[in-house]
């Protein structure tokens, strides 16, 4: 790493710890801000490097909040006693059973969305281009309809949250924290993959993936550690968010495909998918549009959102990084060299 | 015929009611260069298909050094060692021409650890070696997918060789380029068959390349295997001559 990029990452890193204090009401706002960029960066690792376009990642999103929310409940009470009440019962966590509770949440969040992941890529990895796409968007509907229907987890009336012992302001800055880990962890652990025999691997599925079976590449094997490492972060990332909203329930909050399922891939598109900064300057953007549009067009917002997506993938498919790219390819290492070719060697054998 | 690298016995593909490989038998003897000739449409390459698993066939048996291969996956039979180029180019096109031969070295004994690994500097340095080796070292750094034809399908052989298989399928490496160019790949495909001992097997429309390349060819026609023999053989075989003029 240079001293330049070392530079700019602390002052990123800086920002990010001082936002909460300089503006403490939009605590909650800014930790949503941290789950976009995790969206963005592992739906890019499926449908920008790996050129698998998942409308369905956010599944593990949803699956992880409420393998955390069970897991928080049922160390103390009967799950199913809990979510029948509606809130009735008094309910009532010691310090030590909350942390206990959602340590051991967040950690089976991030497991169980990967054994899940391996399952789903053995189904769906047969089909390819927009056959992948509308099989995993039919696995996102039907686990929002699925879950919906099962009273046990609380069914379409969701899950009011174990409450955060702190004192006010605490939880806010509590869950803002852990998600600006979680994205920064999500992101160096990105770059670490991104910079092994992993990346050239996946970037030859998108490409041509008959051509990398043809070379005898894993396919299957890195096509199903890919999904399983959106899928672990996914996963934290839905218990985190479970937690900070206070109150779950399947379709606008844990499945919602139409909002976050399709942010992830809008976000991605429009910072420039395939690059490991394209999808952190997409979100940034993004959601900065949305917040504006949020206050300013209220009403209108969505379709603010909807033209912004269709000028995206109309006028502008690069995106932002791959824009930057064509311009100035040798940032990123394209050229040609000046001197001609050496002349072929008679000893070529190695 | 024991010594043979590619044994095909009786192999027969049908696509619905289309038999496009009927009873078909030839070897492909080990370090030498073996030719496949044949007018369009003649079942060249769905018995290449058939050879490297890209699909199953309908009977018939597949020897690859012995071993039954008929059944094997497209991706088990490359790590065996051995490997096909397409008709239709094929590259990792938004890759450069360095990762587009990195990812091609050998899968044969890849553990699941190794996904995680890093290319080791000898690994560059034979890649670079055999860009050079094809005359595309300049370009090295340039995306694949913004080179000419002609050089992709050169990138395309220096991936082949990268993977150093024990035998290579060549579909049609001279289709497209343009003429000039040609000598230059017969020359460095004999060279990869003396120098890398790599067994070569191609398909090859062109007369001239394939008689100066082949030192046993084989001619199909209709799905069927119709004569074999060396150059000259075939060169002065009546019903080759007769197929490719359409007399039947």
């Amino acid at each position: 790493m240079t001293k330049r990029s070392l530079g700019l990452h602390l002052l990123l890193l800086a920002a990010g710890i001082a936002a909460p204090f300089l503006f403490p009401a939009h605590t909650v706002q800014f930790a949503v801000f941290w789950i976009f960029v995790l969206f963005a960066l592992t739906w890019d690792t499926m449908g920008g490097q790996m050129g698998y376009n998942s409308l369905g990642n956010v599944v593990f999103f949803g699956f992880g909040m409420y393998v955390c929310a069970i897991v928080q409940i049922a160390l103390v009470y009967n799950v199913g006693a809990y979510t029948a009440s509606d809130g009735a019962i008094k309910i009532d966590f010691t310090n030590q059973q909350y942390f206990t509770g959602l340590a051991l949440g967040v950690f089976l969040a991030a497991i169980l969305p990967v054994i899940l992941a391996a399952i789903l890529s053995w189904i769906l990895f047969g089909l390819r281009g927009p056959y992948f796409a509308i099989g995993t968007l039919g696995v996102a509907i039907a686990a929002a309809e699925l879950t919906s229907a099962w009273s046990w987890v609380g069914g379409g009336a969701g899950i009011a949250m174990p409450v955060f012992p702190g004192g006010p302001g605490m939880r806010e800055r509590f869950f803002y924290a852990a998600c600006m880990i979680a994205t920064i962890l999500c992101y160096l652990f990105l770059r670490w993959l991104y910079s092994t025999r992993f990346s050239l691997a996946i970037n030859a599925i998108r490409d041509d993936e008959d051509k990398a079976e043809a070379l005898g590449v894993h396919t299957a094997r890195y096509k199903m550690v890919a999904w399983s490492v959106s899928a672990f972060f996914l996963g934290i990332a839905g218990a985190l968010f479970g937690n900070m909203t206070g109150f779950i329930e399947p379709l606008e909050t844990a499945y919602p495909t139409l909002t976050f399922g399709i942010f992830m891939i809008a976000m991605t598109l429009l910072g420039g998918k395939g690059t490991l900064w394209g999808p952190i300057v997409g979100a940034t953007l993004f959601y900065t549009l949305r917040e504006l549009t949020w206050t300013y067009l209220l009403g209108w917002q969505y379709i603010a959102l909807g033209v912004l997506i269709i000028v995206t993938v109309v006028y502008f498919q690069q995106g932002i990084m791959g824009w930057v790219r064509a311009q100035k390819p040798g940032w990123f290492g394209v050229h040609v060299d000046a001197e001609p070719a050496k002349a072929l060697k008679t000893d070529s054998s190695s | 015929m024991s010594g043979s690298i590619i044994e095909v016995r009786g192999v027969t593909k049908a696509y619905g009611g289309v038999v496009a490989n009927h009873n078909v038998s030839l070897q492909v003897e080990p370090g030498v260069i073996t030719g496949l000739i044949g007018p369009n449409g003649s079942g060249k390459t769905t018995l290449f298909n058939s050879i490297v698993g890209h699909h199953p066939i309908d009977s018939g048996s597949i020897l690859f050094e012995g071993r039954e291969i008929s059944r094997l996956t497209v991706q088990q039979i490359a790590r065996l060692g051995m490997l096909r180029t397409f008709q239709q180019t094929r590259i990792f096109s938004k890759m450069d021409c360095i990762q587009n031969l990195l990812i091609s070295i050998s899968h044969r004994d890849h553990a699941w650890k190794e996904m995680f690994g890093r290319y080791s500097q000898n690994l560059t340095e034979k890649a670079e070696h055999l860009l050079e080796f094809v005359g595309l070292y300049s370009k090295r750094k340039l995306v694949a997918g913004s080179l000419s034809f002609g050089q992709q399908k050169l990138l395309e052989f220096a991936m082949a060789l990268m993977n150093e298989p024990k035998v290579l399928l060549l579909d049609e490496p001279t289709a497209g380029i343009n003429p000039t160019l040609i000598n230059g790949l017969i020359d460095r495909l004999k060279r990869a068959n003396k120098e890398f001992g790599i067994t070569l097997f191609v398909i090859e429309h062109n007369m001239r390349v394939i008689m100066n390349l082949a030192s046993q060819i084989y001619c199909m026609s209709h799905g069927e295997l119709l004569a074999s023999g060396s150059p000259s053989q075939i060169r002065d075989d009546q019903r080759v001559i007769d197929a490719y003029l359409g007399a039947h």
